[in-house]
């Protein structure tokens, strides 16, 4: 019994201190291997090359690299040296741990030449290795890239990354890496397993290689696990699907109720069609750009991001002041006859339009997303939400709540709201009804501009930008209802959805013709919109 | 006994009406017959184009018959008269048969390039012109009568419907642009060779059509007079300015809307198809929402609910466009916004308006003939 | 048999309700105009005395009740001009004459005859339609005005018009919804006469506020108050009902 015990212990001694002598075992390994690749002979470059890539050391990759990249030379004495050119001479290093070695002349060195096999064995190896590279990032891309190409080979050393991994980015697509590896491998048990870990996936890519299998297999047990991981895969994708068609859904719905509201204001509460609505849109996108070059004409490059915070009020009060001259000018003398205001607006928009053609000029402005508002992040399934659309959805629910808040707690928007219940009455009690619509009609106009804001960020700024948005906001106010904000809101997101829904199945054009068509006959069933003002006061 | 009272003009109006007819008729095509260099010779490009303006008026009266007597700004009239000469140039792309540039007897020219191996059922029937006539009536007459249909029966009026008569014209620009409607997509139907036979550069044949659009518009304009000067007529202007009165009458507002809603769409097509030939090309772009907006404003400024200001307001501004897009482009659009802006604001009644302030009164369908003229009780 | 299928009954209202927005207009009306009669409505305003027209005659429809007209023809289903081409005729509160249309065009239209569109578009005018225009004109006492345009006319000649259009349109069911508004005594004395003349030929509902007018059409009176029949009988019956006179005059 004794002598069982200190055999054992002698024994457990004996290997503690294997990790260490593995270690340096390893480091021998990595030694031998490297210099290998000093030798003439290609076979045994290539399996040395090989070796290092199985043996899954992280110092190899500098090694491979500088052999790929035509940097590593052999001395006279038939050392192995990584040679940088400096003046005429060479500085060397050491391959391994970039070690200083001195300088050399050129004909001190060889080149270690390498062959297209090579760097077919190269580029492989360094796949491999490149899972255990220091670099979080960089493993992570080099499980992705094996879990697009899955090699039965690779699956030991995949099993190994996995095993040493300890990111939590990276640990799960490597597992994902490595079940894809072992499709093709190992035994049925491992198969399943693997295909059942894959299922939980959604990257099509890999719906992709079940597919494959699913073709090449006739093991009923794997087409029906393949099927069952299908399955899962597609739910996902799907629900990701509509996750995606419903954030652009509101993101044009966003727009098109930044485009809309300052329409339901003056035509919902006013009663005022403005076929110049969509110009008003258009000169804030021009303000925008004006903004922008004075920003880059005269204040210091560090300031240049935040142009777009100086564009909202400029654009807002630009446009703001249009509208104010608009309803002093032509506007008011039309009030009752909303027929002839159509008309007349539609002149006004022509005349904008040709104004800002002969000052501009035709072609399309550039206006950049300042940096805070360019690039997205990934959803899963490689779907890219971009920031400023989230930005402008989040700009529009603000307007939404400001606009609300004036009309409801201010006396600005009391007297508003009062003057387009009954006008007369306002008047003889004392509220100044020529004010009050000047400033409706110039808050209405200003929300426009700062849709046009919002537009120059996600398109192009052209004198014709307004001819795009006019029909779409006129739908947007007809559906929701007239004179109801929050009708405005409803129907600007379910058009947006609904569009975005339509997109895939019939194109972007043909959807809109639907939804156009859709709408007249929805106005057949409630021809006052979703969220209509009732009673007689609104039925004027 | 049952007769008539009034006609459509009387004999003096009648007197005046085919003068002015064999004038235009006549001498247009005689002063351009003249051998070239001859003092008095029209250009041969002034001919199409005053053919262009006699269907540019015969559309303005379309529009005048539904606005300014039923009320109905119709902001999509753009879109019927544009069906007409989709249907007119269809006959016109089979008529050049193998002439196109693929050759292929059957398929006209985007077709083959789209690699398009049959002709859709649409188009068939399209070779004969009883046919292509049949359907320049058909197809914006019935898409008006659907259209009202269900746009008057549900009470829609004023503002909305206008607004909805664009989101027609609209949704039909952007589904004639798509290529695969094949019907040319953005290019439209043009490049046509002949037209019964007739060579469409030929003078002769632009002078035979530039009849066909003076005839065509002196039609029209008896056809809408016959309507106007009815009971029907007054009906309708009872109903433009107290329509739920006129039900309460016992008659059916949506029928006389429908009924002149179609009328109006049959003629637009039908100038639509004579413009074609005469421009020798049509694109989705006739479909465009600005377009039908114009239209209202040429009878706008002739002075609407009048029929003959519909006439003269569309000869008088197309024809300002004509002048100022030639010399001076850029201020075409001003002038045009201008107009719009000065006919509501200032000159509501048009220019037949300002005719009557300086003491000629414009014409407006005068009362049934009164009784108490035949021998007073 | 049902109550509305009775032969002397013209016009049947039961239980009727109509609500505007939580406003109850109309609150369980019940009311019954035989052939032939006269009947004046009052009540104070807010009654329900034009909602009860609006009603009978398509422009509104009630939320409950059942309105029969002439037997068995259901009011509540059919449109303006249906309930028109029924037989039934209103004059409106404010005259709504077609202000851009002469005298002789406003009684044209007006006029009974075949109200197809086609064959408007296609009608001559007789003699005899031409000559019942010219009566009409005389009694209404506008001869000599028939080229006006209506818009020209007098708010009290405006008012006649109205009524002449109504009795052209040979209706068996005439609305009159507040005839005498701002006509003189003699106009009014003279529009009584005529609604009496009607009397058995045709039937006639009166709304009225002028309460000589009534006394002088002298037929039996329904009250309205808050959307219901509050009373009914000979004026001076009702005239009397204390239930009435609180309406009317408060307490």
């Amino acid at each position: 019994m004794m002598r069982l015990m200190l055999f054992v212990l002698s024994a457990l001694l004996a290997l503690a201190p294997l990790p260490g002598v593995a270690r340096a075992a390893e480091d021998a390994d990595l030694k031998t291997l490297v210099d290998q690749l000093a030798s003439d002979d290609f076979d045994s470059k290539i399996a040395s090359i090989r070796a290092l890539g199985a043996l899954g050391d992280g110092r190899a990759i500098p090694v491979l690299k500088a052999l790929e990249d035509g940097a590593l030379y052999t001395t006279a004495d038939h050392k192995l040296v990584v040679a940088e050119p400096a003046d005429d001479k060479f500085k060397l290093y050491d391959p391994v741990d970039h070690a200083g070695l001195g300088e050399a002349t050129e004909d001190a060195i060889e080149k270690v030449r390498v062959n297209n096999r090579m760097r077919g064995e190269i580029d492989a190896a360094l796949g491999s290795l490149t899972l255990f590279s220091s670099s979080a990032s960089d493993r992570l891309a080099a499980a992705q890239e094996a879990l697009r190409h899955p090699l039965a080979e690779r699956a030991e050393g995949l099993q190994k990354a996995y095993a040493a991994e300890r990111d939590s980015q990276v640990k799960p697509a490597l597992a994902l890496a490595l079940a894809a590896a072992r499709l093709r491998s190992g035994d049925k048990e491992q198969r399943l397993a693997a295909i059942g870990l894959l299922g939980s996936s959604t990257d099509p890519q890999v719906r992709g290689l079940l597919l494959d299998l699913r073709g090449a297999t006739d093991d009923p047990d794997i087409k029906r696990a393949i099927d069952a991981a299908l399955g899962s895969i597609d739910f996902r994708l799907r629900l990701i699907g509509i996750a995606v068609t419903l954030f652009e859904g509101l993101s044009l719905g966003s727009i098109l109720l930044l485009a809309a509201i300052g329409l339901a204001i003056t035509f919902g509460v006013m009663g005022v069609i403005n076929m110049a609505h969509g110009e008003m849109i258009m000169l804030g996108a021009y303000t925008t750009f004006v903004v922008q070059q004075l920003f880059r004409a005269f204040l210091p490059p560090q300031w240049i991001d935040a142009y777009l915070v100086a564009a909202v009020p400029a654009a807002f009060l630009v446009t703001g002041a249009v509208g104010v001259a608009l309803e002093r000018g032509i506007i008011r003398f039309l009030y009752g006859r909303s027929l002839e205001t159509l008309l007349a607006t539609w002149g006004v928009s022509l005349v904008l339009q040709q104004l800002v053609r002969t000052v501009f000029g035709a072609p399309n402005k550039e206006v950049s997303n300042p940096s805070w508002m360019t690039g997205g992040f990934e959803l899963v399934g490689g779907v890219t939400i971009t920031w400023n659309r989230i930005v402008i959805l989040v700009f529009c629910f603000i307007v939404l709540g400001v606009l609300a808040l004036v009309l409801r707690r201010t006396t600005l928007g009391l007297h508003m709201r009062a003057v387009t219940q009954n006008r007369e009455m306002s008047a003889a009690m004392g509220i100044r009804t020529a004010m009050v619509d000047a400033l409706t009609f110039g808050l209405g106009s200003g929300i426009a501009g700062m849709a046009g804001v919002a537009l120059s960020q996600i398109g192009n700024v052209s004198p014709n930008l307004g001819t795009i948005y006019i029909v779409d906001s006129f739908m947007v106010v007809v559906f929701g209802g007239v004179g109801s904000l929050f009708g405005t809101l409803a129907g600007a997101m379910t058009l947006g959805i609904v569009n975005k829904l339509l997109e895939p199945i019939s194109g972007a054009v043909l959807g809109k013709v639907v939804v156009l068509v859709a709408i007249i006959l929805f106005i057949q069933k409630r021809p006052r919109g979703l969220f209509a003002l009732k009673g007689r006061a609104a039925e004027s | 006994m049952r007769r008539r009272t009034e006609g459509l003009f009387t004999p003096r109006g009648w007197a005046g009406f085919l003068a002015l007819g064999a004038i235009l008729i006549v001498a247009v095509p005689l002063l351009n017959a003249l051998p070239a260099g001859a003092a008095l010779q029209l250009p041969d490009y002034l001919v199409p184009l005053l053919g262009k303006y006699a269907c540019y008026a015969l559309l303005a009266l379309a529009l005048d018959l539904v606005w300014g007597y039923a009320g109905i700004l119709s902001l999509g009239h753009g879109a019927f008269f544009a069906l007409g000469g989709y249907a007119m140039g269809m006959y016109l792309m089979r008529q050049i048969g193998t002439r196109g540039v693929y050759r292929d007897p059957i398929l006209p020219d985007f077709m083959v390039f789209l690699n398009w191996k049959y002709l859709p059922w649409y188009w068939y029937g399209f070779d004969h012109f009883a046919f292509a006539v049949a359907m320049v009536v058909l197809v914006p007459g019935v898409l008006a009568f659907v259209f009202g249909w269900f746009a008057f029966r549900s009470r829609v009026t004023g503002v909305y419907l206008s607004i909805i008569t664009q989101a027609l014209t609209y949704a039909l620009w952007l589904a004639f642009f798509r290529n695969d409607m094949g019907f040319g997509g953005n290019n439209g139907l043009t490049d046509f060779k002949d037209l019964l036979g007739f060579d469409l550069h030929a003078a002769s044949t632009r002078r035979g059509l530039y009849i066909a659009s003076v005839v065509a518009l002196g039609l029209g304009y008896l056809a809408c007079r016959f309507i106007t000067r009815s009971k029907l007529g007054r009906l309708l202007l009872a109903l433009r300015d107290a329509e739920s009165r006129v039900r309460f009458l016992g008659y059916s507002v949506d029928h006389a809307k429908l009924f002149t809603f179609t009328v109006s769409a049959v003629l637009a097509g039908v100038a639509g198809a004579l413009y074609v030939p005469q421009v020798g090309i049509i694109n989705p772009s006739e479909f465009s929402p600005g377009n039908s907006i114009e239209i209202a404003i040429w009878v706008a400024v002739g002075g609407r609910g009048t029929l003959v200001g519909a006439v003269i307001g569309a000869v008088v501004v197309n024809f300002a466009k004509t002048w100022l897009t030639g010399s001076m482009p850029e201020a075409w659009l001003f002038v045009l916004g201008a107009l719009f802006i000065l006919v509501t604001l200032a000159f509501p009644r048009g220019i037949l308006g300002l005719w009557g302030q300086l003491g000629f009164k414009p014409p407006r369908p005068p009362a049934a003939a009164v009784p108490g003229e035949e021998g007073a009780p | 048999m049902t109550p509305g299928a009775a032969p002397e009954t013209l016009l049947y209202l039961d239980g009727v309700s109509v609500s505007f927005d939580g406003f109850k207009a109309l609150n369980n009306l019940s009311l019954l105009v035989e052939r032939g009669e006269i009947r004046s409505v009052i009540g104070p305003n807010g009654a329900g005395k034009t909602t009860m027209m609006d009603v009978i005659t398509g422009k509104t429809r009630p939320d409950s009740g059942t309105v029969l007209f002439d037997g068995d023809h259901d009011l509540t289903r059919l449109d303006e001009a249906a309930i028109a081409n029924l037989g039934i005729g209103r004059k409106f509160q404010k005259p709504t004459v077609f202000e851009n249309l002469t005298v002789f065009e406003n009684l044209e239209l007006a006029q009974k005859c075949p109200r197809g569109i086609l064959r408007t578009l296609a009608a001559a005018l007789p003699g005899r339609q031409r000559h019942e225009i010219a009566e009409t004109i005389r009694m209404i006492g506008l001869a000599g005005r028939e080229r006006a345009v209506a818009g020209a006319l007098s708010h009290g000649q405006k008012q006649w018009l109205e009524i002449g259009m109504l009795l052209i349109q040979d209706q068996r069911l005439l609305l009159l919804d507040e005839p005498v508004a701002g006509m003189t005594d003699r106009e009014t004395e003279a529009t009584a006469e005529l609604v009496l003349s009607l009397a058995g030929a045709r039937t006639v509902v009166v709304v009225e506020h002028d309460m000589e007018f009534v006394r002088s059409l002298n037929t039996r009176v329904t009250v309205l108050h808050e959307g219901s029949v509050l009373a009914d009988g000979s004026i001076d019956f009702v005239q009397n009902q204390p239930a009435v006179i609180e309406v009317y005059l408060g307490r």
